[in-house]
């Protein structure tokens, strides 16, 4: 009796399984022979134009990246209630990138060649960035990208909408250096980022008269920074720089204050906590430890008020807006008045257009520039305050000019090639 | 001095922690040869749910009260990972014994569903468990030496967790009953014990631990959707390093990963003592292919 | 192996009928389709390593991902050097190396192209002598063996100067002089791949036909009858292993210049228990359930990720269940259950109308 019930489920199971197999498969064939019928037609024919938009949903980087990518849609919108860009409304195709720069590279080239959109806006990590960049080179797209990062980079089909290193790691190690003293510990997450990024702050320090005193490095997902922390308190190093990524910066800040060390003790900053993360962290964690940014939700200007009470209206009140949020928000912007001035959506004219634009962003105003084409902004300096908000302690008096290859900088000559 | 002393406490403390996540996997790997690639998520429900009850609290009892929501957590962890355990072994386990390599691959379907069952609930960010007051601070041996409250907490709760198990397995009914059962299904299914109900209970108790691992976990870590996947691998290498099916041998397996790994990364660095520490793992099990402590068997397909 | 005899089993003839379709596929899809399924085939051609050690040998590996990365970055690494022109290459400068390393050296010329297949067979050659003549077996080699994996991403992460690290190796520009992004070159790609499939498919058939691949199979349900039949199960073992690794070694390569990188990702944990899952769903032990496993589940995952990101794991979850606990023979298994159904019912009837007088 209970055999025959189990034939009976192990029959009825297998053929759902079939049945869902094959209508799946037709689905997604009904999906592509959609898609494939409107990509013959040229874009500035027709009454939209098609945007990409192409993040990690799932795994490991969805939990950075899906904000960002609300902060798009939003800025999307916004731009269509408006009466879209020359006239036409914005059509969005959402890509998944699944925080695998394998898929992230098909989908570019899905968006490209089989929607051919007019500009993608999409990627956090550099390994995603890096592996779509000869994709967008290739098919001459256009990338909007909203995250800062190591630098040492200028694709003419990219633009950074975020900080290049001398608009957040140089000047916040020059601040460190007059403020808090000249003994760093550089402590990172091992890939690319970290380790450029330490490459540079340990070639600025040796040239301003500060000193390395440690630097770790841990694999992603490293749950326990005891030894580390033990390294660091050996060392009795003036600030700790961090570049951990993700989780790490968890477990990290919890067991450094269980290990008796607070901001009093020993000042941390780091360059990838934002809002969103401090959330996860837990304030009560690390209070009064520094972050350098261009952009904090308490920023104070009137765009960064209605742009803050906009998303929050839009995705509920408890989410916050944080600096790579409002890059991906003013990228949208960016390129639709670039749009705009080039009457066109191609994109060697947008890109010419695009040269010394100027946007009033929840951050201030930022302007592109032409020779890299990426952002002037004002650099900020903030703590970590109790109930998670992060206070502006200082900030450059005028955007800075952005500089991926450190060119301007003496003790920067090597670093580049 | 200070810095070695702390360090030998560092390695206790890592190995601690490695034990209390892989004694779940010691009952339900060891015991019951069922390898259960969903044991991190398990450790993760045990996390969530500490945050239910962190939340409970703070919403809706008095704030004098809040510090001890921990003692409600860990029980409420260990129910809300056994009652899963249950769960699943009733639906998909129960289909496996003896099918230890599909084990694997059902399994870990189970864990990619309860991740982002995760995700859906507790949306994709970390979330924060404030931990009580009273585990804040450490003791203070003098100052250059202090160990931190919580993680004398967790190897506390280690000593517990094993006196429980050692009672339950070895001094109860109920333990000689599992034993019976895993020794030889059919002889102790003719002498009465029924085998279906002893092997949902021991798995529900087995996952039950993984949870009281995962509340313990949030006074360290990040709580999120991927918690477990950080753990799963060196929880497997303990018990298999350990000797599978044997209790003492994941205190072993869990002691020399854990000091291990820590002394290797503080002569080298994290990368290269974790690559190491496995390496060396895997050179040992070419030698001594059953682990540590061996349960010595007649039987030659196992 | 005769034409005759090989057209014989229904598997080569399903397989017959898929090379054919995937040679004409150029004629019905974007260039874009077509570099998409030239990946998936380098994916069928990973699940037939997979479905030789699995399937027949019953040894479980969840580390596969490694050999398929070290094929895919030696050919990565070749194609990085001819893009660099003679130079550094680019993340090398960027990680403060300032001269090629000897690792490197080798690459500047296509003959270091034999190491896409060397690398994998020394490395599976040392895994698996170690661990075959241990007995170490089931469970323990397939958590061996994922420790190897997790060992190997750590390390191609953490060197950065060497291996690219996260971002892995990309930027590639041409192959034997011909530009990557061009169509042409494309279809080249894709045929060259559909060429890899048919030889792989017909090196695994053969050795399964022939007394190795019964012995493979006896050693997957009774290794120690094996032994005492005075077999050694070990250096059979190793043999299929070896083959295998070698397998996925160009498979990785294959997949290279199509996708255009090859990063740590693609060589983890997780990508390595996908792999198995295509072979599960396709069904174990026949080859042809391979290849159809590997190119439908990459399918449905494009296919299904494009619109619902987020239902996709609970889909690929719920694949892994049910395809082990109801149809551990996979889709193969069943269309084989249905079509004897069949078969046996048309014969059923044709003896009914024979003889129509039984009552």
């Amino acid at each position: 009796m209970n055999m025959g019930l189990f034939a009976k489920m192990r029959k009825s199971a297998s053929l759902a399984m079939t049945a869902l197999f094959i209508s799946s498969v037709f689905l997604s064939g009904c999906g592509n022979s959609q898609t494939s019928q409107s990509s013959g037609s040229s874009t500035d024919s027709k009454s939209t134009i098609k945007v990409g938009v192409l993040h990690s949903l799932s795994g490991t980087m969805a939990i950075s990246e899906v904000s960002v990518k609300d902060a798009e849609m939003m800025a999307i919108d916004e731009i269509n209630a408006k009466g879209g860009v020359l006239g036409k409304k914005l059509e969005v195709v959402t890509e998944d990138g699944a925080s695998d720069p394998a898929v992230f590279a098909e989908k570019a080239k899905k968006l490209l060649q089989q929607d051919k959109v007019a500009t993608v806006f999409g990627c956090w990590t550099s390994a995603s960035r890096k592996a779509v960049l000869p994709v967008f080179e290739s098919n001459n797209g256009l990338l909007w990208y909203p995250v800062q990062y190591e630098g040492m980079e200028s694709s003419p089909n990219i633009f950074y909408t975020g900080a290049a290193p001398n608009q957040q790691i140089v000047p916040a190690v020059d601040w460190l250096l007059k403020n808090k003293g000249k003994k760093f510990f550089l402590i990172g997450s091992d890939y690319v980022f970290p380790r450029t990024a330490n490459k540079i702050i340990k070639a600025e320090l040796n040239a301003e008269g500060g000193q390395v005193v440690g630097e770790e490095y841990t694999p992603m997902g490293h749950t326990d920074y005891s030894t580390i922390i033990n390294k660091i308190k050996e060392e009795k190093p003036d600030v700790v720089f961090n570049t951990l990524n993700g989780d790490s910066n968890v477990a990290f800040f919890k067991q450094l204050k269980d290990a008796g060390i607070t901001s009093k003790d020993l000042i941390t900053c780091s360059v990838s906590i934002a809002e969103e993360e401090v959330r996860g962290i837990g304030a009560e964690n690390m209070t009064g430890q520094l972050v350098s940014w261009n952009y904090y939700q308490t920023t104070n200007t009137p765009e960064n008020k209605t742009f803050v009470a906009n998303y929050k209206a839009r995705y509920g009140q408890d989410r916050v807006t944080d600096d790579p949020i409002e890059a991906a928000y003013d990228a949208v912007y960016l390129w639709a008045a670039a749009v705009e001035k080039a009457g066109s959506t191609d994109v060697d004219k947008v890109k010419e257009a695009a040269k010394g634009l100027e946007f009033k962003a929840p951050e201030g105003t930022v302007k592109i520039e032409g020779e890299n084409q990426h952002l002037w902004k004002t650099v900020r300096i903030g703590e970590v305050q109790a109930d998670g908000s992060i206070k502006e302690i200082w900030s450059t008096p005028d955007p800075v000019r952005p500089d991926p290859y450190l060119k301007t900088y003496d003790w920067a000559k090597g670093l580049s090639n | 001095m200070d810095t070695y002393l702390l360090q030998i406490f560092n390695g206790i403390s890592v190995s601690s922690i490695f034990m209390l996540a892989a004694l779940g996997l010691a009952i339900t790997f060891g015991l019951m040869k069922i390898i259960n690639m969903a044991h991190g998520e398990f450790i993760m429900i045990g996390a969530y749910a500490a945050y239910v009850i962190q939340n409970i609290f703070s919403q809706y009892l008095p704030a004098s009260i809040f510090d001890f929501y921990f003692f409600i957590a860990i029980p409420a962890s260990f129910l809300a990972a056994g009652i899963f355990g249950w769960v699943l072994e009733r639906l998909v386990i129960c289909h496996l014994y003896g099918r230890a390599l599909d084990s694997i691959l059902a399994t870990w379907g189970v864990s990619l569903i309860l991740q982002q069952l995760a995700r859906s609930i507790f949306g994709a960010p970390n979330v924060d468990v404030k931990s009580p007051d009273w585990l804040n601070g450490a003791l203070l041996i003098h100052p250059g030496l202090q160990l931190p409250y919580k993680r004398l907490f967790i190897m506390l709760m280690v000593i517990i967790c094993m006196t429980a198990i050692y009672y339950l397995m070895y001094r109860s009914n109920y333990g000689r009953k599992i034993r019976a059962v895993m020794q030889n299904r059919a002889m102790a299914a003719s002498l009465g014990i029924n085998t279906r109900k002893i092997d949902a209970y021991t798995f529900a108790f087995g996952s039950g631990l993984a949870g009281i691992a995962g509340c313990a976990l949030t006074l360290l870590g990040s709580i999120g959707p991927t918690l477990g996947t950080n753990y799963i691998v060196d929880t497997f290498m303990v018990v298999v390093l350990g000797g599978v099916g044997s209790l003492w041998g994941t205190i072993a397996g869990g002691f020399l990963i854990g000091t291990g790994n820590t002394t290797l990364e503080f002569l080298t660095d994290a990368t290269l003592g974790k690559v190491l520490i496995f390496t060396l793992v895997i050179i040992f099990l070419q030698w001594r292919p059953k682990g540590l402590f061996t349960i010595n068997s007649r039987s030659l397909d196992e | 192996m005769t034409t005759k005899t090989f057209f014989k089993t229904p598997a080569n003839r399903i397989f017959f009928v898929i090379i054919l379709l995937l040679l004409l596929a150029p004629l019905f899809l974007s260039v874009f389709r077509i570099n998409l399924l030239g990946k998936f085939i380098a994916y069928a051609i990973l699940a037939l390593g997979i479905d030789l050690i699995w399937g027949y040998t019953g040894i479980l590996s969840l580390g596969h991902g490694v050999f398929f990365g070290l094929g895919a970055y030696a050919m990565g690494m070749y194609l990085k050097m001819e893009a660099a022109h003679g130079r550094l290459p680019d993340f090398m400068s960027w990680s403060g190396l300032e001269k090629l390393p000897a690792l490197w050296a080798p690459f500047s010329s296509p003959l270091s192209l034999a190491l896409i297949i060397i690398i994998p067979a020394i490395l599976a050659a040392i895994i698996g002598f170690l661990t075959f003549k241990n007995r170490i077996r089931g469970v323990y080699f397939s958590i061996l063996s994922q420790a190897l994996s997790l060992i190997f991403v750590i390390l191609f992460i953490g060197q950065q100067a060497y291996t690219g690290g996260t971002n892995g190796l990309t930027g590639f520009r041409t192959m034997f002089g011909l530009p990557l992004a061009a169509d042409n070159t494309k279809y080249l790609l894709y045929y060259a791949a559909i060429f890899f499939l048919v030889i792989v498919y017909l090196y695994c058939r053969f050795l399964v036909s022939h007394r190795l691949g019964k012995i493979l199979m006896a050693i997957r349900d009774g290794e120690n009858r094996v032994r005492f039949s005075g077999y050694n199960p070990a250096a059979y073992k190793i043999f299929v292993y070896v083959s295998s690794a070698v397998i996925a070694g160009i498979a990785g390569a294959i997949f290279v210049p199509q996708v255009g990188i090859i990063s740590p990702a693609e060589m983890g944990i997780v990508p390595s228990i996908e792999m198995v899952i295509w072979v599960a769903i396709g069904g174990r032990g026949t080859l042809i359930g391979a290849v159809i496993g590997a190119i439908l589940v990459n399918g449905l995952k494009s296919g299904i990720s494009e619109s619902f990101p987020e239902v996709w794991s609970y889909f690929l979850g719920l694949a892994f269940i049910i395809v082990v606990i109801f149809m551990p023979e996979g889709l193969i298994g069943l269309v084989k259950k249905y079509s004897t159904r069949i078969a046996w019912r048309v014969k059923k009837e044709k003896t009914a109308e024979k003889s129509p007088s039984i009552n």
